[in-house]
């Protein structure tokens, strides 16, 4: 329906193009070919006002609809598993009733909704759909292992005891992993000696120096960050065991481990060391400190959580290597704390070891001790997360209060000092 | 009366610019030789690992010559060997999981930044960094005894379907009998590679949620204001401003897949043939190949893992610089880590 049927048009030649932009919008529909004039004229009835469109949050009609949707999708979806045709599988039911699902919540949407919305609801629900996928898997895998574990876990003699005299078919109340449990932590301090000065003394170099050989040592420190652990390992093994003759140890394991923690904890402390303002530092200077005082006294402290949480995630990803400790540490099954002398084990390999055997008690055996891996992992990174966080030079509460005394104290101090000096 | 003055310039030596010169304290200099050793050591020891690989690496390559990059056998004593096909392997199971991963971290990331609400978001931040530290083995674990029951099923309906296509045949398996062994689905390509994704998908899904959430918030609300709807916002903004992040993310986790050794050990069943059915039984990898290996310790046969390890090493090396270089050179990537 265009104006050039209502009678009071008088149409004259005139070249499309040549019209006059028109107020209106129905000179959109009208017919180019047939040239025409027509008196712009305002709709009668006012327009309403645009109304601005909702962006996220859910309304009443939003959640009826999913509520309908899903309805609808699984009650298609288990007529066509069990009537209509021959589909069966778990994860095909799934799968089917999600697109079924996608599909009806669109067709319901197109009826109230325009396309860009019902596009833009529909890839919400994706989106969603994937990230519960995810969390879902990484809850089916924390799970997992607690609950195939769980047996073994609740004796007690897990955490005492090692595998020196328990055999492949002995009970749970016999043996454990109290070994695996020691060399990890053993393994863990000795690379942290290794790792922490050199690592961070490393980054400080990167962030406070200039020059070719810093930026030689980045690019070497980024090359190694691709290192396959296993790599790492056959190094280790290579060079420490075979031709330097050493036997296989805790202290070789640990090696691996360093060279493989080493670039993490170098390119994660110097990404922190770089947030820290430059202006702290020129403060410091200015006020005469010698860089080594700068570095020591403001760099690293305005850096300290970063830093904690740097060498934290280095060490959830260090303690979790399985592929360089069984290359390097030889794998032991009684308690062995002395890491120069005989082999020893760690949790990972422990569990790796238990898994390959043969019979499901071992097999318990590895997913508890991948229980207890997976919970040392656990509170390390609660504790990186407590303690990172927070962007360079902000305090905590209670730092905020210690450096509140400590200036009150200052304050105290100057103005004894001045009243005494007059 | 006046005019201009044009001071004179003082007849003598033209000015030259003072040269300014830094000079360090004792106490600085030696601070700033004690950094400077621990750049070397650690440039040492990088640099001693790459060496060494490298120079270990050559009696096998030289006995092996070009044969070493076409024979799929690994039979060093009778000098047949060559990573044909574990570096298939290597590639194929990084492929699927690469591509299982990928999907499921955009939408991830996308919907850390931009769905969820606001006082979810920290706590989706810490599960995606939660994901990325669960030990390798724990994923392998959770592969062998819990995923691949269900993969199997999975793996028969895409045979059943895409038998058609060469890289979802399976040989000797026959979908359409009720009851058919399902164990030439098993130990496979496929279900390494899913559990590989799950290692994938929490460093990929940091990189891009890194980035996403740096979108300028001017051009959001300006697309917002145009009218745009969320998706059209994230579809006209966010993966344009992400772009290079998002392939940057993508890269760093292919190089992690690369690498990735105890799961894939304990998933596969090791073939030295070169398989590309990736649903069917047998695989392999280079990692695992070492793992498996090491214990036959002739100079020879530990030269020519550490042959297959170099080339591993080049080729995670180039995609991580890949990456690296995608990453920086985006206009997100400025102050990103990767």
């Amino acid at each position: 329906m265009s104006l050039l049927d209502t009678p009071g048009a008088t149409p004259i030649e005139m070249a499309p193009s040549a019209q006059p932009a028109a107020y209106d919008p129905v000179w959109a529909a009208a017919d180019p070919n047939q040239p025409a004039t027509v008196l712009p004229s305002r709709p009668a009835a006012a327009r309403t006002p645009a109304q601005p469109r909702p962006i996220g949050g859910l309304s009443r009609a939003d959640l009826l609809m999913m509520v309908g949707a899903a309805v609808s999708s699984l009650c298609i979806t288990m007529l066509l598993f069990g009537r209509l045709t021959p589909l069966k599988g778990k994860f095909g039911f799934v799968l089917v009733a999600f697109v079924l699902y996608l599909v009806v919540y669109a067709v319901l949407s197109s009826l109230t909704e325009r396309n860009t919305a019902v596009v833009d609801k529909v890839m919400s629900i994706a989106f969603t759909a994937a990230a519960l996928v995810a969390f879902f898997a990484l809850a089916s895998v924390i799970l997992y292992v607690f609950i195939k574990g769980w047996q073994a876990f609740t004796n007690w003699n897990f955490f005492t005891e090692d595998m020196s005299s328990t055999g492949p078919l002995d009970p749970l109340s016999q043996g454990g992993v109290a070994h695996a449990i020691v060399g990890t932590l053993i393994m863990m301090t000795i690379s942290l000696i290794i790792t922490v000065p050199l690592g961070i003394a490393c980054a400080v170099y990167l962030n406070e120096t200039r020059g070719k050989f810093a930026n030689l040592v980045r690019t070497i420190v980024t090359a190694m960050t691709a290192l396959p652990s296993i790599l790492a390992g056959l190094f280790i093994f290579i060079t420490w065991i075979l031709i330097l003759g050493f036997r296989p140890s805790g202290f070789a394991a640990s090696l691996a481990i360093s060279i493989m923690m080493l670039p993490i904890i170098i390119r994660a402390s110097d990404v922190v060391l770089r947030l820290v303002p430059g202006n702290l530092r020129e403060a410091s200077a200015a006020l005469g400190a010698p860089q080594w005082r700068t570095v020591w006294h403001v760099v690293l402290p305005t850096a300290r959580s970063g830093l904690t949480t740097a060498v934290i995630l280095g060490v959830a990803r260090g303690v979790g290597e399985t592929a360089p400790v069984l290359l390097t540490a030889g794998a032991a099954n009684a308690m062995n704390v002395n890491p120069t002398a005989d082999p020893m084990i760690s949790l990972p390999l422990a569990a790796y070891n238990f898994v390959k055997a043969p019979g499901e008690i071992l097999h318990a055996r590895g997913f508890a001790a991948a229980a207890v891996l997976m919970l040392l992992v656990l509170v390390l990174f609660t504790v990186a997360r407590i303690l990172g966080g927070r962007p360079a030079g902000r305090l905590s509460k209670r730092q905020t209060r210690k450096a509140a005394a400590q200036s009150l104290d200052d304050l105290a101090r100057i103005e004894a000092l001045s009243t005494g000096s007059k | 009366m006046s005019s201009t003055f044009i001071p004179e310039t003082p007849a003598g030596a033209p000015a030259t610019p003072r040269t300014l010169e830094t000079k360090l304290v004792r106490s600085d200099q030696i601070f700033r030789r004690g950094v400077a050793m621990s750049g070397v050591v650690v440039l040492m020891i990088m640099g001693a690992v790459g060496l060494f690989l490298t120079l270990k690496a050559v009696p096998a390559l030289r006995e092996a010559g070009f044969g070493f990059f076409s024979t799929a056998d690994w039979e060093v004593s009778r000098g047949k060997f060559g990573i044909a096909a574990v570096l298939t392997g290597t590639i194929l199971i990084a492929a699927v999981a690469v591509s299982v991963a990928l999907p499921i971290s955009i939408a991830t990331a996308l919907f850390i930044t931009e769905v969820a609400p606001v006082w979810m978001r920290s706590w989706l931040v810490a599960l995606v960094d939660l994901m990325a530290a669960v030990p390798s083995v724990v994923y392998g674990l959770w592969g062998l005894f819990l995923l691949q029951g269900q993969a199997v099923g999975v793996a028969r309906f895409i045979n059943s379907w895409f038998d058609w296509i060469p890289l979802f045949h399976v040989n000797g398996a026959d979908p359409n009998s009720p009851l058919a062994s399902a164990s030439v689905y098993t130990a496979s390509t496929f279900i390494a590679g899913i559990v590989v994704a799950m290692m994938v998908m929490p460093i990929q899904c940091v990189v891009m949620r890194e980035v996403f959430s740096q979108v300028p918030i001017g051009e959001r609300e300006g697309a917002f204001a145009l009218g745009a709807t969320r998706w059209g916002m994230i579809r006209a903004v966010t993966l344009p401003f992400g772009r290079g992040g998002m392939i940057g993310g993508t890269m760093l986790g292919l190089g992690r897949a690369l690498g990735e050794t105890i799961a894939v050990v304990l998933i596969i069943s090791p073939l030295f043939k070169i398989n590309f059915h990736i649903l069917q039984v047998g695989s392999n990898s280079v990692s695992s190949l070492i793992a498996i290996r090491y214990v036959e310790s002739t100079p020879m046969s530990l030269s020519a893992l550490m042959a297959a390890g170099l080339v591993l090493f080049m080729i995670t090396l180039v995609v991580n610089f890949t990456a690296s270089w995608f990453v920086a050179r985006s206009r997100s990537g400025a102050g990103s880590e990767a």
